[in-house]
C-alpha cells in the first residue's frame, strides 16, 4: 500500500533541502566579495569596510553550509553516506577552503596574528574561488551523475560490509573534468561576485566603491550569464536520470529535465520568476544609480536555485545518479530517513518561520546604517 | 576475499581523533564564556557601571578570538561522519543525522545571529536587546552542545531504535527515548559543565596574571570574584555529573569502567584505584600483576558503579570470559556470554540478515518471517559479528586508565582551588599569595588536559565500537585509499597548528594589552 504520508514527507524535505541550498549560493555573495576585496577596495580604509562589510555575514553562510550538509545526512542519509565517502576529493577541498575562511575574518587585523594580514586575504581568496567553484560543480553531478555503487546487501559481508563505494579512484576529482559541471561552478562563481557587488553597492556608504562595484557588475554579469545559459540550454537538451514509479527501474529519458519543469509548471514560474529577477537587479543597477538590485537578484538568485533543486529530485528524477550503474541512483524514496525521522524533524522544522524572524529582526537592527569609514574609526570590533 | 584495511581504519580514526581533539580545545572555552561574559554584562546593565562594560567587552574579545577557531575546526568534524565514516553514515543516519539537523535548525543560527549584534550592536541597539543577544549566544552555543552530545551518548547506550532488515540500518522510533536517555542526559551535562569550569580557570588564571604583573586590578579582581563563584559550583556539579556517568558505564559499558580501573579480575566489594601506575605490558591472559602500585579506596567501585558496596564488578577477563550474573535493562539476573559467544551470535544476527534479504528477493515470505525472527533475537550482538578475536573487544587500558584518573584527579583539585581563593577573597580581604597567583596562571593548561582526558576515557574506552555492541570500527568506515586519509591527517595536523599558534599568539597578545582604555 503506498503510503502518502511517507512520499510527503519525503517532498517535503526535498524542498527543505532545496531551500536551504538555495539560500546557501544567495548567501555566497560573501565568498564572491572576498574575490574582489582588492578590485574594488583601492584604499586601506576602503578594503577594511569591504571586510567589515563581508564580515558580519561570513557566519550565515558558515552556518547555511553546516545545516545543508546537517539536513542532507538527517533526510538523506544515503546520499550523505554515498557522495562524502565517495567523493572524498572534492568534498575535502571544499572544506579546507571553509576551515581557513572562518579564521580570516577574526584574525586578519589582529596584532601578531602569525600569518599577517596578506595570508588570511589569500584565504578569503581562495575560498572565495575554489569554495563557490567547487560548490557548482559537486552540485552540478546531480544532473549528470557520478560513477559510484551502493549494495546494502554488503552489510552481511563480515569481511567488508561497506555499503557504498565509488568506481573511479579519482574519488571525485573527475567531476571537474565534464565541462557541464565546471559551466555550473564558473556561474556560481561570477553569480557569487555579481551579488557581492550589488550588496557592497547597498550596503558600503562611499562613492568610489559604489562606481567601482557598478563596473565591475557588468564584467562579471555578463561571463555569469554566458555559463549560466550555457549550463541550462545544455540541461534542457541532455538525457536526464528518470525513475519509473510503479518499478523503481531509472532509465534515460530524452529531455528530462525540461520536461520536469513543464510536467511541474509551478517550478518552472519559480526558476522564470527567478531569473528575470536575477536581470532585473542586474539591469537596473547597471543603468540607474540603484543601490537596491541586491534584494531582486538576491530573492531571483534563491528562487532559481530552488527551481533547479526540484527538478533534480522531484517528477520521478534521481537526483543523485549513478553513471557506473543506474540502478544504483538515488531518489528521494531509496535514500530517505525513516518515515519517524522526517516526522520529528518536520515538527522541528515548524521553527523555521521563527528562525528566519529573528534573524531578520537582529540584522535588521544593526544594518539600520550604511557602513563609512566614520564607522570604521569608531568601530570596536574591526576586522 | 577481502579483508578490512587495517591501515584505513587506523589512520580514519587517527584523523577523527586529531581534528576532534582540536575542536575541543576551543569549544570548552566558548560554552563557559559566553556565561561568564553574559554575567558580567548583566551587572553592566544592571548596575550602569562603565567599568564592567570594560570588562566584558575585554572578555568578548577573548571570546570571539576563540570562537572563529571553534568553528574552523567544527565543521571538518560533520563531514568527516560522511567522507570517513560513510558506512556509518547510512547505518545510524536515521537516528544521528536528526540531532545533526536540529542543531543546525535551533542552535547555529541562533548563536550565528546574535554573535554578530553582541560585536557589532554596542552602538546600534539598545542596552537590553544587547544584552539579550549576548545571553542568546550563550544559549546558542550550548544548545548545540546539546545535540551533538545526544548523538554522542546515543553510539554510546543505543536506545529508542530498531534494526530495519529491509533497509539494512537503524531507525528511531522513540525520539525522547534518544533525547532523554541516561546516558545522553549526564553526559551533557558533565560535558557542558567540564566547560564551565574550564573557562572559569581561564578568567581566573589571565585575571591572576593582570594581579602579578601589577595591572587592571579592578578587572582582574571582579573577574575572579565572578569567575570563581561560577568555577566553584560548576566544579561541584561537574563531581556529581561525573558520578553520575561513571554509573551509567558501569550498567552500559562495563569493559570501559574496566579499563578506567585498569580491573582485570573482577571482585565482588571492588575499590576504586585512587592513584596507581599499571604494569607496562601486561596484557589480558597473563599473570603479571595489573599494578606496580596503587592506593585504592575498599568498595568504592562497587558502591559508585552499582550503588552497592558488595556488589560484583566485572574486570576485563570475566567480560571476554563471560559466565558472571548481570541485571539486564529489564532487572532480569542473567549469565554474560563470553565474547567467543556473543562473536558467534553476532554472525548468526548477521547470516539471518542476508537469509532474509535473499527470502524478500525470491519472494518467500514465510522463509523472511523466520530469518527475521533469527536476526531480532540475536540483534543486539549484531557488531559481535565483524570481530575475529574475543580480545579485540578490549579497549587501550593505559590510555583509558590514566586519562581517567588524570581528568578526576584535576577534576577534584579545581574544586579546592576554588574553595581556597573564595576563601581568600571573601575572608582574607584579596589576599592572594603570590605563588597562588602563579598557580592559578597553572590551573589554565591543567584544565585543558583535563578537558582533553575526559573525551579519551570516552572515546578510546569504548573501543571497539563506534555503536556499542552493533557496529565495531572496522566496520564503519569508507571505503578509500589509507594514503588518502594520510594525506588529509597531515594537511589537517599542519592547518590546525598553524592556525592554533596564530590563535595563541593573537590571544597573547590581547592578554597582554588589556582593555583597550587599560582600565582602571
Amino acid at each position: 500500500m503506498v503510503d502518502t504520508t511517507y512520499i510527503f514527507l519525503q517532498h517535503y524535505w526535498w524542498f527543505i533541502v532545496s531551500l536551504l541550498g538555495a539560500l546557501l549560493v544567495f548567501l555566497l555573495f560573501v565568498q564572491g566579495g572576498q574575490t574582489l576585496i582588492y578590485t574594488i577596495g583601492k584604499t586601506e580604509m576602503e578594503r577594511t569596510m569591504i571586510v567589515n562589510a563581508l564580515g558580519r555575514k561570513w557566519e550565515f553562510t558558515f552556518t547555511t553550509l553546516v545545516t545543508f550538509g546537517g539536513a542532507l545526512f538527517a533526510s538523506f542519509p544515503l546520499f550523505y553516506s554515498t557522495s562524502f565517502g565517495g567523493a572524498y576529493w572534492v568534498w575535502m577541498a571544499i572544506l579546507f577552503c571553509f576551515v581557513i575562511q572562518a579564521v580570516s575574518y577574526e584574525y586578519r587585523s589582529k596584532p601578531n596574528n602569525f600569518l599577517g594580514p596578506k595570508t588570511f586575504e589569500v584565504f578569503l581568496f581562495i575560498n572565495g574561488l575554489l569554495g563557490t567553484v567547487l560548490l557548482g560543480t559537486a552540485v552540478a553531478t546531480f544532473f549528470t551523475g557520478s560513477q559510484f555503487s551502493v549494495a546494502k546487501i554488503n552489510l552481511t559481508n563480515i569481511n567488508n560490509p561497506v555499503i557504498s563505494s565509488w568506481e573511479t579512484p579519482w574519488h571525485g576529482l573527475e567531476a571537474t573534468l565534464n565541462l557541464h559541471n565546471v559551466s555550473l561552478g564558473l556561474a556560481v562563481f561570477f553569480l557569487a561576485r555579481v551579488l557581492a557587488l550589488l550588496y557592497f553597492m547597498n550596503h558600503i556608504n562611499h562613492p568610489d566603491i559604489l562606481a567601482r562595484s557598478r563596473k565591475h557588475l557588468l564584467y562579471n554579469a555578463i561571463p555569469f550569464l554566458v555559463f549560466f545559459l550555457t549550463f541550462v540550454i545544455w540541461l534542457f537538451i541532455r538525457e536526464g536520470f528518470a525513475v519509473n514509479p510503479s518499478t523503481g527501474d531509472v532509465f534515460m529519458q530524452k529531455n528530462k529535465y525540461l520536461l520536469n519543469f513543464i510536467q511541474m509548471p509551478i517550478v518552472l514560474v519559480l526558476f522564470v520568476g527567478g531569473v528575470v529577477l536575477v536581470l532585473w537587479g542586474i539591469i537596473k543597477s547597471l543603468l540607474q544609480p540603484y543601490t537596491k538590485g541586491i534584494w531582486f537578484t538576491g530573492v531571483g538568485t534563491l528562487l532559481a536555485v530552488l527551481s533547479l533543486f526540484l527538478i533534480a529530485g522531484y517528477n520521478n528524477t534521481a537526483y543523485y545518479p549513478s553513471t557506473f550503474n543506474l540502478q544504483h541512483s538515488l531518489t528521494i524514496f531509496n535514500s530517505s530517513s525513516s518515515k519517524f525521522t522526517l516526522t520529528v524533524m518536520s515538527v522541528v522544522s515548524l521553527l523555521i518561520p521563527f528562525v528566519v524572524a529573528y534573524i531578520w529582526h537582529a540584522w535588521k537592527s544593526i544594518d539600520v546604517k550604511k557602513i563609512d569609514d566614520e564607522e570604521m574609526k569608531n568601530e570596536t570590533h574591526v576586522y | 576475499m577481502e579483508h578490512f584495511d587495517l591501515s584505513l581504519v587506523n589512520w580514519s580514526r587517527a584523523q577523527f581523533a586529531l581534528t576532534a581533539m582540536y575542536h575541543w580545545v576551543f569549544v570548552p572555552l566558548t560554552l563557559g564564556l559566553a556565561f561568564i561574559v553574559a554575567f558580567m554584562e548583566t551587572l553592566y546593565y544592571k548596575t550602569g557601571d562603565e567599568e564592567w562594560k570594560r570588562i566584558t567587552k575585554f572578555w568578548m574579545t577573548l571570546f570571539g578570538i576563540n570562537f572563529a577557531i571553534g568553528v574552523a575546526t567544527g565543521i571538518i568534524l560533520e563531514f568527516e561522519f560522511g567522507t570517513n565514516w560513510s558506512n556509518y553514515s547510512w547505518f545510524v543516519g536515521d537516528i544521528f543525522g536528526a540531532p545533526l539537523a536540529i542543531e543546525g535548525i535551533m542552535a547555529f543560527f541562533m548563536e550565528s545571529t546574535f554573535i554578530a549584534v553582541m560585536f557589532f550592536g554596542w552602538n546600534k541597539v539598545s542596552k537590553k536587546f544587547h544584552l539579550i543577544s549576548t545571553w542568546l549566544v550563550a544559549l546558542g552555543a550550548n544548545l548545540s552542545a546539546l545535540w551533538i552530545l545526544v548523538a554522542n551518548a546515543w553510539m554510546q547506550y543505543p536506545a529508542g531504535m530498531h534494526f530495519n532488515p529491509d533497509t539494512a540500518r537503524n531507525e528511531m522510533h522513540n525520539f525522547w527515548e534518544v533525547l532523554l536517555s541516561p546516558v545522553a542526559v549526564n553526559k551533557f551535562l558533565h560535558t557542558i559543565s567540564s566547560g564551565y569550569v574550564l573557562a572559569a580557570l581561564f578568567v581566573v588564571g589571565i585575571s591572576a596574571w593582570y594581579l602579578l604583573k601589577g595591572r587592571n586590578i579592578l578587572l582582574a579582581k571582579q573577574s575572579i570574584i565572578i569567575a570563581s563563584v561560577f568555577g566553584l559550583i560548576t566544579s561541584i556539579f561537574l563531581a556529581f555529573t561525573g558520578d553520575g556517568s561513571a554509573y551509567q558505564v558501569a550498567q552500559k559499558q562495563p569493559m570501559k569502567l574496566a579499563a578506567m580501573e585498569g580491573l582485570y579480575e573482577g571482585r565482588e566489594g571492588a575499590p576504586l584505584v585512587v592513584i596507581g601506575a599499571l604494569t607496562p605490558g601486561k596484557e589480558y591472559g597473563d599473570e603479571k600483576d595489573p599494578f606496580l602500585f596503587r592506593i585504592q579506596i575498599p568498595k568504592l567501585l562497587s558502591f559508585l558503579g552499582y550503588r552497592s558496596g558488595d556488589a560484583f564488578v566485572p574486570g576485563v577477563k570475566d567480560i571476554v570470559e563471560g559466565g558472571y550474573t548481570y541485571t539486564d535493562k529489564d532487572g532480569n539476573k542473567m549469565v554474560a556470554l563470553s565474547a567467543e559467544q556473543k562473536i558467534e551470535r553476532g554472525r548468526i544476527a548477521i547470516q539471518a540478515l542476508a537469509d532474509y534479504k535473499n527470502a524478500k528477493e525470491a519472494g518467500d515470505t514465510i522463509a523472511m518471517a523466520y530469518h527475521r525472527g533469527i536476526l531480532d533475537e540475536n540483534f543486539e550482538y549484531f557488531g559481535y559479528g565483524y570481530l575475529n578475536n574475543p580480545k579485540s573487544i578490549i579497549p587501550n587500558v593505559p590510555l583509558t586508565f590514566y586519562s581517567f584518573h588524570i581528568m578526576v584527579g584535576l577534576g577534584f583539585l579545581f574544586i579546592a582551588f576554588f574553595i581556597l581563593m573564595l576563601y581568600l577573597i571573601y575572608f582574607k580581604g584579596y589576599q592572594i599569595n603570590k605563588w597562588l597567583l602563579r598557580l592559578s596562571i597553572l590551573m589554565i593548561p591543567l584544565a585543558y588536559i583535563a578537558s582533553q582526558a575526559g573525551w579519551i576515557v570516552a572515546e578510546v574506552g569504548r573501543q571497539p565500537w563506534v555503536i556499542q555492541d552493533i557496529l565495531p570500527t572496522v566496520a564503519a568506515v569508507s571505503r578509500i585509499d589509507a594514503s588518502a586519509v594520510q594525506i588529509t591527517f597531515f594537511l589537517f595536523f599542519i592547518i590546525f597548528t598553524t592556525l592554533l599558534i596564530a590563535e595563541l599568539r593573537i590571544m597573547f597578545t590581547q592578554i597582554k594589552k588589556g582593555p583597550k582604555d587599560g582600565g582602571k
